[in-house]
């Protein structure tokens, strides 16, 4: 077995690198063996919103087979949970509860937005009842879109999460610096969700047009 | 499959019953409406025993043209006026003989309508009338837990009437289009 090259810090040319092998000996980082065996073992929630829902549960038949990628065990609780994968339409009601389950996983935790709705709203965008994007309110770190995305696409957004987890810095990563994240849980008001999105997290895009009076009008929501 | 339900003998026991012949419905005062329901479920010609389906339905006041030709041999142009109103609509299926479905509606005015709840005759209209209490704004009495069901509790308004304003949430986007264009030019958003 090759363990390739993660640790441009430390002064092992490859012939020694090799020559070590050779004798039996691995020189590697400590990151690189927590993000090795972290990225096998991905453990999902059990959780699902809508139809993106279903073709998660398929990616996790026999068929598709998440487990070969090494996240096998769904997780009723999130308490042992590593990845959410927010799998389809938010409505502004499951949203408080979807941040407030966020908060409950413990560190490290990703999340995969999964589906248009998801992601943005999709269809309902411009309806009352549905959040414009769960990345609002909680970090999100793949996008997969679809409507709904394929089995094969939920695999490949593990695999892009993977990579993202392989070049994680276990010294600077903030799901390793900064304790448990949590965020605030937005509030029901008469029209929609207070705050609309956090800033923290999330910003809505600015017009590079308007002119430069015209900015805080757009910004204000209604 | 289930067979068509006669309605004549509903007419003849509540002459207050009307039969709309173009939509095919029974159209039941709103003081009757649990009467004459519990004695659809009951009746041994009927026996509808099932209750499928519970919607609610919005008109605004609204004109209509019709031309109609005269006793001369030309045509004349007719305005209908129909008034605002609200409706409730049951669909009705018998299990016991196989037939159905029957359609049945109370119908209401639109400023602060009240309907009667058939939820103490068929139990699965609880939960579809709560849906209609919250998304049209119906009034069910008799119902034993009136509570919004989809929207949240603190919610204003009642999204499906034909007069509900949804809130100004524009944010600005790169390719605006439909109504989110409408949006833009609303919000004097220049782009």
């Amino acid at each position: 077995m090759t363990i390739p090259n993660t640790s441009p810090s430390v002064e092992l040319g490859d012939t020694t690198r090799a020559e070590l092998e050779r004798a039996g000996v691995i020189v590697s980082k400590v990151d690189f063996l927590y993000n090795w065996a972290r990225g096998g073992s991905v453990w999902p929630l059990t959780f699902g919103l809508a139809c993106c829902a279903i073709e998660m549960i398929a990616s996790a038949t026999s068929r598709f087979d998440i487990s070969r990628f090494g996240s096998e065990v769904f997780r009723p609780s999130p308490r042992q949970a590593d990845l959410m994968i927010v799998s389809g339409t938010v409505t502004k009601k499951m949203a408080p509860q979807v941040v407030r389950i966020y908060n409950q996983m413990p560190e490290p935790k990703w999340v995969i937005a999964m589906g248009a709705c998801a992601i943005s709203g999709g269809p309902f965008k411009q309806g009352y009842n549905v959040l414009k994007g769960i990345d609002r309110y909680i970090p999100v770190d793949v996008y997969l879109p679809g409507c709904p995305p394929r089995p094969e696409a939920v695999l490949q957004s593990l695999n892009y999460l993977q990579v993202k987890i392989r070049s994680q810095d276990i010294k600077s990563d903030p799901a390793f610096t900064e304790g448990r994240r949590q965020y605030p849980v937005p509030k029901f008001t008469g029209t929609d969700l207070e705050p609309p999105y956090n800033p923290d997290v999330w910003q809505p895009p600015v017009n590079p047009n308007a002119p430069a009076e015209e900015e805080p009008q757009e910004e204000a929501p209604a | 499959m289930s067979e068509p339900v006669n309605h004549k003998p509903v007419l003849q026991r509540f002459p207050e019953v009307e039969w709309n012949e173009a939509f095919g419905t029974l159209i039941v005062p709103v003081a009757k409406s649990s009467e004459v329901a519990t004695w659809l479920r009951d009746d041994e010609s009927f026996r509808l025993d099932y209750c499928s389906n519970v919607t609610g339905i919005d008109y605004l006041d609204r004109e209509f043209k019709e031309k109609v030709k005269n006793e001369e041999g030309k045509t004349e142009t007719i305005v209908h006026k129909d008034p605002a109103r609200m409706e409730v609509v049951y669909h009705l299926y018998s299990m016991e003989k196989r037939t159905g479905p029957l359609v049945m509606k109370q119908r209401l005015g639109r400023e602060k309508p009240e309907a009667q709840s058939l939820t103490a005759v068929w139990r699965s209209c609880e939960l579809q009338e709560r849906e209609i209490f919250d998304l049209y704004g119906i009034h069910f009495i008799g119902h034993p837990d009136q509570r919004r069901i989809l929207m949240w509790d603190e919610f204003e308004g009642h999204p499906m009437r034909k007069d509900y304003v949804e809130p100004f949430d524009y944010e600005w986007e790169p390719t605006p289009h439909d109504e989110i264009l409408e949006k833009h030019q609303k919000g004097k958003v220049i782009f």
